[in-house]
């Protein structure tokens, strides 16, 4: 297949407006189907037995008293899961996550579960499984853990990444480092330096749909899955393995989706309500509470990070360093060396030098959080470039002007960068009248810069046209923020008709060829690219079909607007053909008329943005209130401009909830103490004001309608922000995310001397 | 598990009384269905006191008012009377949950429930405010301070129902007021709260007033001692300091997960100043 990515330039008909998403009516209405909303006849209810440890040997799990009671069709534990992971570390964990095999790794790890005919019975036989622990010394704190005699999650760990294998297991997995010149040099040519370390608590996705599926063994090893996920084509793969299946014989259909931010890419209650199925030959559904999706799914690191930057009095950076330390929950993960990556990566820097360490600790195993680990890496990184403006006498949206860097940078992770929006963005908000608007008393002003690296990957799109001339499309990345709405725009625009016309949908697993799983802000760059390929394809296909028609050659037939027309020289008089005429003549001219695309989407182009806030602080309680926020951020074209805003909004809001309030919090016993949204709190609708947002489109020379991924960056400034905001308004640098009451009080306390 | 929707207060009180095992009383069920749904409690039996005669009603007395145990809270906001005459034990009430919330949930409930840092309380405890029982024995009025006595406990004994709250008739030159501290600015419970009730004379001297402290203790605290620091004082610079000294150290909070003993303190004593000032200005002070 011939498919030229890259940027053309063209203009748009369709990209660029705003019509109603086509999934839009029937989530309002409540008919919309998400994950719980499946069901089967002589489906059975499935429930996790969760360990209260947090950190324990498993003894004994005596299942003989929950098999008995009446309605309990199946019971299970880690032996109905044997291990056929084959030497695959990262499937193994996977597979210890979702039924403790040999320990109980946190408060809230699996380690057995019941199916049965109600919800009621279910419970019962939860109380009937008598596990028999041996409670272990446990560690929770990301700086703990790594202390030399901080007791040991997994003694098989060695710390990866140093130069000699170290003699003694420990708590850190990894180490990994980044950056270029000589950062000892660097600093020795400042004139200011600032040096600060900082502390981000742990934070969960928060999405408002808990994980649900239906699960279906049918006695001839075949299953269907139903669930709400990110990722169908990749839930199949890990489910297949864990229970030793071919995928081909799994389907999976993914549900509309009530949220994932990343985390609904791991597999957790699938492979357990499959087990379930698959003993007690019945369906099985399983559908997570809120406490269980707090204890027991994907949350992202606690962090502790220590940055070092130097620059001249004219404020040119002359050196940038930075230590970053990310729990990783219970399992290895590469959480710190992302940290790592972005922390640096919206400026040029001749020396510069980052480290990460992976650290293991009794909390639930770390999962993506949009744009993960780089808000963290921002918070500390965009505190001391706003700390060290101030120490240089610089405006700060100056000093990071000044640093920005730009078009054949050398990034601070290592590549060279192409066209970037990162000068613009500050340009952008330097003259935003957001900057200029009068603050009052106990009100301060923040801003920060973010980076994300954006993804492409496998995917995979049918394009099928009606006998009628309407036009279906099934694509496989899971639409998590308007995708449908912004992939029909890009059919629309290719074969020239109405965005009327199309219906997009997610197909499921057996249906369409693989897709990766929607993350890295891919769905809509990559689903577009293939989109637009198969639409290629497909207008192939009409063309050939229409000089059928009207007997001549193919090559004297162009597409123009949604027509098959014959070129004007040779055949003057033919007129032009709509796609709904030649779909009508398709079976009397060789069938069906198809486009399908399987492609690797590459070069997605990376994200930037920049974030205005205005916080108020009380200086007698420490509440803060946000006053005014600003998103500017490069879309590199934005196919669905609503969506778009959608996701600058989305991000912000999210991160104004991680900076000021959202923790998880435990106690002593290493139990977590606020598993449910009432002492998790993430911002209600009157905590927020209406964020407002600006587009800037610089194009990405690697998709043909210049395309970025724009679903994470907005995450990635706020944290920044709104500490460089309340630093302002409070008059003492906040140094520990979230910046809650008793956080704030205790610091402007701490700062007048009391 | 058994439901009952008694029609009058003695076939209520008789079910509950003679039944074996757990007994809920069900009115807007926004405690009692939460709890039920997270699996800390499944009663036997659970007796819906919203068809019970009068229960729903607020009815204005030669004393004052009488708030039926089945009032949701939203309605109190919707009674002008009661409104004028006691505003902050509306706006306490009007605190909890979410308007959704308001919808369902009473006065009556929230005081029950016994949670020290139920929100319409301290307002309550602040205003005086008197519980109606009925029982086996018959009835009984007391003090709603005297309802609860430990974090999900009450006086109240087997077979009691709280009938109604009582609210007296307001002195001239009155106000009351309630704040409580919360990290977000609704579906929230307080970390700390303040009720204040005063009356003042005609020159603006403080004769009579109350102050109520929520989440500061194990049950809701009414500070005498912060009723004396504003008794017979204008609401000076010096009485305000004075009435936040004594609230920040009258306070027996706790370290959790909504507040520090630290923060506690110190704020309880902020809101006890800023909610005896909006008091103060209600009832005609300058």
């Amino acid at each position: 297949m011939n498919f030229d990515p890259r940027f053309s330039g063209r203009k748009f008909a369709s990209v660029g407006t705003r019509p109603i998403r086509p999934d839009g009516v029937d989530k309002v209405t409540g008919r919309a189907r998400y994950g719980a909303d499946f069901n089967m006849a002589g489906q059975l209810v499935g429930r996790v037995l969760r360990s209260p440890h947090a950190h324990a040997k498993i003894l004994k799990i005596d299942i003989s008293k929950a098999e008995k009671l009446n309605g309990v069709k199946a019971v299970i534990t880690a032996k109905d899961l044997p291990d056929l992971t084959d030497g695959d570390a990262a499937m193994y964990d996977i597979l210890d996550n979702c039924m403790a095999r040999t320990k109980a790794l946190y408060d809230g790890h699996a380690v057995a579960a019941v199916a049965a005919i109600d919800a009621r019975t279910a419970r019962q036989a939860l109380k009937l499984i008598e596990v028999e622990y041996e409670i272990l010394p446990h560690v929770t704190d990301v700086d703990e853990a790594m202390q030399y005699h901080a007791p040991l999650i997994n003694d098989t760990i060695f710390t990866e990444g140093l130069e000699e294998k170290p003699v003694k297991p420990s708590n850190v997995t990894k180490r990994s480092q980044f950056g270029h010149g000589d950062v000892h040099q660097g600093f020795g040519h400042a004139d200011f330096i600032v040096e600060r370390s900082f502390k981000t608590e742990q934070t969960h996705q928060g999405y408002i749909e808990p994980h649900a599926c239906v699960a279906s063994v049918s006695s001839d090893g075949t299953a269907e899955l139903w669930v709400c996920t990110q990722g169908h084509f990749v839930y199949r793969q890990h489910c297949a393995q864990l229970l030793g299946m071919e995928a081909s014989k799994l389907r999976v259909t993914s549900s509309e989706i009530g949220g994932g931010f990343g985390g609904k890419t791991h597999v957790w209650a699938e492979p357990v309500a499959l087990a379930l199925s698959r003993k007690a030959g019945r369906p099985v559904k399983l559908v997570m509470t809120r406490d269980e999706v707090f204890r027991a799914s994907g949350p992202t690191s606690a962090t502790s990070i220590d940055v070092k930057i130097g620059a001249r009095k004219d404020g040119t950076i002359t050196a940038a360093e930075a230590t970053l330390r990310y729990s990783a929950g219970p399992y290895a993960g590469s959480w710190a060396e992302i940290g790592a990556m972005t922390a640096f990566a919206c400026y040029k820097l001749d020396n510069v030098k980052t480290v990460g360490y992976e650290v293991l600790v009794n909390r639930p195993k770390t999962a993506a959080y949009r744009a993960p680990s780089a808000p963290m890496a921002a918070f500390a990184v965009e505190s001391a470039v706003d700390e060290l403006a101030k120490e240089l006498g610089m405006d700060p949206v100056d000093f990071r002007i000044k640093n920005a860097a730009q078009e054949g940078t050398r990034s601070s992770y290592g590549p060279v960068y192409g066209p970037i929006g990162i000068g613009p963005t500050l340009e952008a908000v330097k003259h935003h009248p957001h900057m200029k608007a009068p603050l009052k008393k106990n009100q301060g002003r923040g801003m920060a810069c973010g980076f994300w690296f954006n993804f492409g990957g496998q995917t995979c799109v049918d394009l099928n046209i009606g006998m009628d001339g309407s036009v279906s499309l099934a694509v496989g990345t899971v639409d998590v923020g308007g995708s449908r709405a912004s992939l029909s725009l890009v059919a629309a625009e290719e074969l020239g008709i109405d965005y009327s016309q199309l219906k997009a949908i997610v197909a499921d697993t057996s249906s369409l060829g693989y897709n990766d799983m929607t993350d890295g802000s891919r769905g809509t760059f990559s689903s577009s690219m293939a989109t637009i390929s198969a639409a290629r394809n497909a207008i192939k296909i009409l063309r050939e079909r229409a000089a059928q028609m009207w007997d001549i050659s193919v090559d004297d037939v162009i597409w123009e607007q949604g027509h098959a027309v014959a070129k004007r020289e040779k055949h003057g008089n033919l007129g032009k053909l709509s796609l709904k005429e030649i779909a009508a003549q398709s079976g009397k001219t060789g069938g069906p008329i198809a486009g399908h695309s399987e492609l690797v989407a590459d070069g997605a182009g990376v994200s930037f943005a920049t974030h205005i806030c205005d916080i108020e602080v009380d200086p007698e309680t420490g509440s803060t209130r946000v006053i005014r926020y600003t998103v500017v951020q490069d879309a590199g074209k934005a196919v669905h401009p609503t969506y778009v805003e959608g996701q600058y909004q989305g991000g912000a809001a999210q991160g104004i909830g991680w900076a000021l309030n959202e923790e998880y919090i435990y106690g002593k016993d290493g139990r977590l103490q606020n598993a449910g949204f009432l002492d998790y709190r993430i911002p209600v609708c009157s905590d927020l004001p209406m964020i407002d947002t600006q587009i800037l489109e610089i194009p990405n020379p690697n998709h043909p309608y210049g395309v970025r991924g724009v679903g994470e960056t907005s995450i990635v400034p706020p944290l920044a922000a709104i500490a460089n905001a309340v630093s302002n308004a409070a008059g003492v640098r906040m140094t520990h995310i979230p910046m809650s009451p008793p956080r704030i009080l205790a610091a402007i306390e701490a700062e007048r001397g009391e | 598990m058994r439901y009952i929707r008694p029609l009058s207060i003695e076939d209520a009180v008789g079910q509950l009384a003679g039944s074996a095992g757990i007994s809920a009383i069900l009115a807007g069920g926004s405690d009692l269905l939460v709890r039920m749904k997270g699996g800390f409690v499944e009663p036997d039996l659970i007796v819906d006191i919203k068809s019970i005669a009068g229960l729903s009603d607020i009815r204005e007395t030669a004393d004052g008012f009488s708030i039926g145990a089945a009032v949701p809270c939203a309605v109190l906001g919707e009674n002008a009377a009661l409104k004028k005459s006691w505003p902050g034990v509306v706006e306490a009430a009007k605190l909890i949950g979410s308007k959704q919330v308001q919808g369902r949930c009473t006065i009556t409930g929230n005081l029950c429930n016994a949670s020290p840092a139920a929100d319409s309380v301290p307002a309550l405890v602040a205003a005086g405010a008197k519980a109606v029982i009925a029982g086996p024995s018959g009835k009984r009025t007391i003090a709603v301070e005297a309802v609860p006595t430990a974090p999900g406990k009450t006086s109240l004994a087997k077979g009691e129902i709280i009938e109604a709250i009582l609210l007296d008739k307001r002195s001239p030159r009155s106000g009351d007021a309630y704040l409580r501290f919360i990290p977000r600015t609704e579906m929230d419970i307080a970390v700390v709260s303040a009720g204040v009730n005063l009356t003042i004379d005609e020159h603006g001297v403080v004769t009579a007033a109350r102050v109520a402290l929520g989440a500061a203790a194990p049950t809701v605290l009414l500070v005498e001692e912060a009723a004396e620091a504003l008794i017979g004082r204008k609401l000076d610079e010096a009485a305000l300091e004075r009435l936040a000294k004594v609230c920040a150290g009258a306070c027996r909070p706790i370290d959790d997960k909504r507040g520090t003993i630290e923060f506690r303190r110190k704020v309880a004593g902020v809101l006890a100043r800023r909610a005896a000032t909006t008091a103060y200005a209600r009832a005609g002070g300058k």
